[in-house]
């Protein structure tokens, strides 16, 4: 009888709301990801020098027009949507190094749930994300060649960081799937290789023919679409938005699936 | 009507801290615990001593939750592991890992409290742990000690009932195994429930008021450091005989329980399981004197349990 009686203490406790989820925890992991100078100069400085070094600011670019305003408007939407990709990439496969470091154990001695941290991953993920597209913006906005109507700013801007989610559950899936500190320098490549698939370093019908048609079905394609709606005039493209949804279902099962084998051998 | 009757809270109370019954884990053709029985109350100070690969990582992994049992059952506090560790009720410090390198130290134990729906205070933990001097420093460069007392001070936050310590001091020196003990201790004094795994004999012996000999996966001993040293090697009673004869020596051979009879001199050593009798067969039945009764070490019994083919 006795054996069977949970024991009074267990009456006494509580389990935290949320599945452990909390604002400490998001603020001390934006806080580390914020303090690492590697992924500081990857996700905030790199954007906007590129924005600088593929010519945002030449005579040419400023006078071409691009839909509602110029070519410097386009690179701008684009360097945002490369931040916000990197940023969102960084943040996920962190949890490669956490699984390294056998910190991911330590958490599973907490209450913490596992859908609560991925979920805090992935707004860490999005916090960083906004800080970065915020500065190519801020860096295109002082530099004054660029030049799109107000709104068109604000919502390619929005698009640019939301859109870019579908990075946050590949990093997630990588961060699962490869078991290395140094995730982000084999992810580096990687998203440099998918950014110009997807037609963010130069508009795709730059590429031959067989490569547009694969680009189409790239991960960074369909963010890139949709970030450059507005500035373009193109309206709202579904095959893009499919892109976006497909990517990110299919490296958010990805990652659930590798989680699952990560915590059934530990 | 309403009232709890102070027997009933005191059933309740009762359910055991740890509960493993048939405990089995496989890791391929490895089984690493074959049907491990093992029940610790509250208030215990438990020594789950063994050699490597005796199965005491993978136990108490299963204790806590980190891996399931082929099969088997675990409780800890009437619930399962993992609703324990939610609950708070059982923490844990593991051997080595399980800390980010770039954040500090106070950092860390912030941040495990957030995961928690009730915690002592950081600073009351980092003050317990001893390591409140050291709060502003990266877990980087930490001591191998400091960050095991790290480890201490986050496993102390939600108040547990247990603290499970998962060969807490592999790779500490003789000062930061001293320290680490001594924070352990006074918190037990509380009345925690504390179950470590060591392969330091002496830590066993010194900390734990039970140890439990863990071998191929099984308990093989379990009881108090006096009777495990007891129980396996016997105890050894010296005396002195002037002038014992060879014949006479025989006859103590003969006692029950007696497993060796050394003669050095006019001082004749006995091994046996049963000190006592033998204590009272020389004492009152020759002319032995000066007797001493002594514990062969828990090295001793240690080998002789842990190793295959011995006798125990």
């Amino acid at each position: 009888m006795t054996a069977a009686v949970p024991s009074a203490a267990l009456a006494d406790r509580r389990v935290p709301p949320l599945g452990g989820f909390s604002l400490t925890f998001l603020r001390l992991e934006v806080r580390r990801l914020l303090r690492n100078r590697r992924t500081m100069v990857f996700t905030l400085v790199m954007p906007p020098a590129f924005y600088l070094l593929f010519g945002g600011l030449s005579e040419a670019y400023r006078t071409d027009s691009a839909g509602r305003g110029n070519v410097s408007a386009y690179l701008v939407i684009s360097f945002a949507v490369y931040g916000s990709m990197l940023a969102n990439t960084s943040a996920g496969a962190s949890v490669a190094v956490e699984r390294a470091l056998g910190w991911s154990r330590q958490l599973r001695l907490t209450p913490l749930n596992p859908v609560a941290y991925m979920v805090t991953k992935v707004l860490t993920a999005m916090v960083v994300g906004a800080l970065s597209v915020a500065i190519v913006n801020v860096v295109g906005l002082v530099t004054g060649a660029a030049h799109m109507p107000g709104w068109v700013w604000v919502v390619s801007a929005l698009v640019a960081w939301l859109g870019a989610i579908v990075f946050a559950a590949f990093g997630l899936f990588i961060g699962y799937l490869v078991p290395s500190e140094n995730v982000m320098q084999l992810l580096g490549p990687v998203l440099a290789l998918l950014a110009l698939m997807g037609g963010i370093f130069v508009p795709l019908d730059q590429l031959n023919h067989t490569l547009q048609d694969v680009a189409k079905f790239t991960p960074a394609y369909g963010v890139g679409v949709l970030a450059r709606a507005a500035l373009l005039d193109t309206g709202v493209d579904v095959a893009a938005i499919a892109n976006v949804v497909v990517w990110t279902a299919l490296f958010a099962a990805g990652a659930v699936w590798r989680f699952r084998r990560d915590t059934a051998r530990v | 009507m309403t009232q709890t009757t102070p027997r009933e809270a005191t059933a309740a109370t009762r359910a055991p801290a740890v509960a493993l019954r048939g405990l089995t884990k496989r890791f391929g053709t490895v089984t690493a615990v074959d049907g491990l029985d093992l029940t610790i109350q509250p208030g215990e100070i438990v020594a789950v001593l063994g050699p490597n690969g005796a199965g005491k990582t993978s136990t108490i992994d299963m204790m806590l939750g980190l891996s399931r049992p082929d099969a088997g059952t675990v409780e800890v506090f009437g619930t399962s592991p993992r609703s324990a560790v939610a609950h708070g009720l059982v923490t844990a410090v593991m051997q080595s890992g399980g800390l980010l390198k770039d954040l500090t130290v106070a950092e860390t134990v912030e941040l495990t409290a957030a995961l928690f729906a009730h915690t002592r205070p950081v600073a009351e933990v980092l003050e317990r742990a001893g390591l409140t001097e050291k709060a502003g420093r990266r877990v980087a460069q930490c001591s191998g000690g400091e960050q095991q007392r790290l480890r201490f001070a986050m496993a102390l936050l939600p108040e547990p009932e247990l603290i499970v310590l998962d060969e807490p001091t592999t790779g500490m020196d003789v000062e930061g195994r001293r320290e680490f003990w001594n924070a352990i201790r006074a918190d037990a004094e509380r009345g925690r429930t504390v179950v470590f795994a060591t392969h330091y004999l002496d830590e066993a012996d010194a900390y734990a008021d039970r140890i439990v000999l863990v071998s191929g996966g099984r308990v093989v001993a379990d009881g108090t450091a006096a009777e495990i040293k007891a129980r396996t090697a016997g105890r050894l009673v010296t005396a002195t005989w002037a002038g014992i004869s060879t014949p006479e020596a025989v006859a103590l051979r003969a006692l029950r329980g007696v497993e060796d009879v050394e003669l050095r001199g006019d001082t004749v050593l006995v091994r046996a399981a049963d000190s006592d009798a033998v204590a009272r067969h020389l004492l009152t039945t020759t002319p032995a004197r000066d007797l001493q009764i002594t514990s062969r070490g828990l090295e001793d019994a240690f080998l002789a349990l842990t190793t295959p083919g011995a006798p125990s």
